[in-house]
């Protein structure tokens, strides 16, 4: 197996011509009677690298699911590509959408090559099981994951890091141009978190796949992502860069967090450092 | 039976994954294409060979001996004028029965254990069994005394398991079913609906004529005593149809297994997938309960036997079918032949299943904890 690339995906490079890839149009979602996202509305353009952040339950994850069909909305649409995602085919639109859940589940015994070879379910028919497509693109995926090595492994037996690039490997194989990723750092230390961040951040700059991602950390939110978008209690309350969003105010209205925001040594971005927490 | 909510929980592993089985294989034919391990297509193969080879020799054993060249002469059509009575008018219904029985129940263990991710899913456990016996415990027990009853006799014993089979798992896919099934509220579901009938079963023995009861006894624990033609036909049929449509379900079964985000994310119509798959599990069993009565534990034990010979992250659903095949057929012939009396086969099947659901239930608690 060499490590030369196969024509598809195209290797493209990020184009941010400002057409709206995914919307979202006086959305509600509930689940039950419960109302968790009111009248939200949001517009994600092609090339864009979003990350969704907020305090616990304030509704991200459940707009990141609505955002990728997985959750019907009581009122107001998501649209893709400017259509309803709801009266979209889930298999049309999982060749354009790939969606990794906050801690999704491997059965045991399932080696990363399986993992990833499901990727290319959408692709797939009962007659047409594995093409020679699916394997240049598989290879490639792990290939440029890093994961080839690992290739043979349960995915039960990596580490969380690992297992986390596998997924993302499965997303890569998929061969979606819009890719939503549910805290993908979660339980993984820092190292790790970084390690993850930088593959969603090359799938970005060197795959120009559209990215949406769920993200708590608010200092990483603000050096990968290019624009922030905050949310309280279900309400959109800022979107914007880093610089516009991650401002002392927004934190006191938003996560109730008194904090000083300053320059990040590294990248520049704003850095929140945290005073202490305001009550009201 | 009984299983607590939290021995549910608690059993690991709650997938009935495998280990994996070395380097898939890609295959190619003009537009067809497929992704294997060989694992996956030497223990078929070989189970099939098993079966076959048992089947001869399950022909032979009786009050009349015969050899298995003769028996494979006299499937050739060849051999004696009584030996091929014997052989194919007597003894192969009860050993096609046997066969399909174990192939039906072992496709949708594995179908019910991959969907559920759950090894404890299997229709004993399920309340689909449980279902079966009481439609023929009504019809042989209560044909002349009610209304009911005089419909599901008028129908035999067979129909009415069927019938009854079909309305414990619709019954089990209605309560679990929330805009898609989840696999732990499916066997919750499943343990609640086995008890009620179970306790229906009960409720009727004790108020049956003591020559009903023993008959129905006989048929809930499942044999394959004075099978004919008659009851190997229909059952053939149907598994031509659903075996198929099994297999075919295979490769969504393959991304069921990760949870209802991911499957949806990958383009597969959630509700309807696994409203198929579960479909095709209950008539499975319906079909092989009607024929043959509820021979236990069969579904339950055989998926897992199939994925650590097989290999890989869920039980192979050929595999499965086929060793559930020679698994009947062997607890049968011991029944006939090794043990004293002649017992119905129901009864070897329990007693070598259920240590295997306290290993399982042991094994999850100490990992767990």
């Amino acid at each position: 197996m060499t490590t030369s690339t196969p024509a598809a995906p195209p290797l493209t490079a990020p184009t941010s011509d400002g057409r709206v890839r995914l919307a979202a149009e006086g959305l509600r979602l509930a689940y039950d009677d419960r109302v968790v996202v009111d009248g939200l509305d949001l517009t994600l353009t092609d090339g864009s690298f979003t990350a969704i952040v907020g305090p616990n339950g304030c509704g991200k994850s459940t707009l990141l699911r609505a955002l990728g069909r997985l959750m019907r909305p009581a009122a107001g649409q998501v649209l893709l590509d400017g259509r309803a995602i709801q009266k979209t085919p889930t298999r049309d639109v999982a060749r354009v959408l790939g969606l990794l859940p906050q801690t999704p589940i491997a059965p045991a015994g399932l080696t990363v090559a399986d993992l990833v070879t499901r990727g290319r379910h959408p692709h797939q028919s009962w007659l047409r099981q594995w093409s020679a497509e699916d394997e240049a693109v598989v290879a490639e995926a792990l290939t440029w994951t890093d994961m080839t090595d690992l290739a043979d492994r349960p995915v039960d037996e990596l580490s969380g890091g690992q297992r986390q690039r596998a997924w993302i490997s499965m997303a890569l194989a998929q061969g979606t141009d819009l890719i939503l990723l549910d805290e993908p750092t979660t339980y993984l230390d820092l190292s790790h978190q970084i390690d993850v961040l930088e593959l969603v951040a090359r799938l970005h700059a060197e795959r120009g796949r559209t990215v949406v991602v769920v993200l708590h950390d608010l200092n990483l939110a603000a050096r990968y992502a290019h624009r922030l978008v905050a949310m309280r209690d279900g309400v959109l309350v800022a979107s914007g860069t880093p610089h516009e969003v991650l401002t002392e105010q927004l934190l006191a209205d938003v996560f109730d967090l008194e904090a000083r925001v300053v320059p990040d040594p590294v990248a520049g971005t704003p850095m929140v450092v945290p005073v202490r927490r305001l009550h009201r | 039976m009984t299983a607590t909510a939290d021995t549910i929980r608690e059993t690991v592993p709650p997938e009935p994954g495998g280990r994996p089985a070395g380097r898939a294989v890609a295959l190619r034919i003009g537009p067809a294409s497929a992704r294997f391990r060989w694992r996956s297509v030497v223990v078929p193969v070989v189970a099939l060979v098993v079966v076959v080879l048992l089947g001869a020799v399950a022909l032979g054993r009786g009050d009349y001996p015969i050899g298995v060249t003769d028996v494979l002469r006299t499937l050739a059509g060849a051999g004696e004028q009584s030996q091929r009575f014997i052989v194919l008018e007597l003894r192969a219904p009860r050993v096609v029965v046997g066969v399909l029985v174990g192939l039906a129940l072992g496709v949708a263990g594995a179908l019910f254990q991959t969907f559920a991710r759950n090894p404890l899913a299997s229709p004993d456990i399920l309340g689909i069994t449980s279902g079966a016996s009481v439609g023929a415990v009504v019809a042989i027990v209560v044909s002349g005394t009610s209304s009911a009853g005089a419909v599901l006799g008028g129908l035999g014993v067979p129909l009415a398991a069927l019938a009854g089979a079909l309305g414990a798992g619709l019954l089990l896919f209605l309560l679990a079913f929330r805009s898609g099934v989840d696999g732990y509220r499916l066997v919750l579901v499943g343990v609640a609906v086995s008890s009620i009938a179970l306790a229906v079963v009960d409720w009727l023995l004790t108020r049956a004529a003591i020559y009903d009861a023993a008959a129905a006894y006989v048929w809930i624990v499942g044999s394959l005593n004075a099978r004919t033609w008659d009851q190997a036909v229909p059952l053939a049929l149907a598994l031509a149809v659903l075996v198929p449509l099994a297999l075919a379900a295979g490769r969504v079964l393959g991304v069921l297994q990760f949870g209802d985000d991911t499957a949806r994310g990958l383009g597969v119509r959630l509700s309807a997938a696994q409203a198929a798959v579960v479909l095709v599990a209950v008539v499975l069993v319906a079909a092989a309960v009607s024929a043959a009565g509820p021979i236990t534990f069969v579904a339950l034990v055989v998926p897992q036997i199939a994925v650590r010979l097989a290999g890989g992250s869920r039980p192979p659903l050929l595999a499965s079918g086929l060793i559930g095949a020679a698994l009947v057929v062997v607890a049968d012939l011991l029944t006939r032949t090794v043990l004293p009396q002649a017992l119905p086969v129901g009864i070897l099947t329990a007693t070598v299943g259920a240590p295997y659901l306290l290993w399982l239930l042991v094994r999850g608690r100490r990992t767990t904890a």
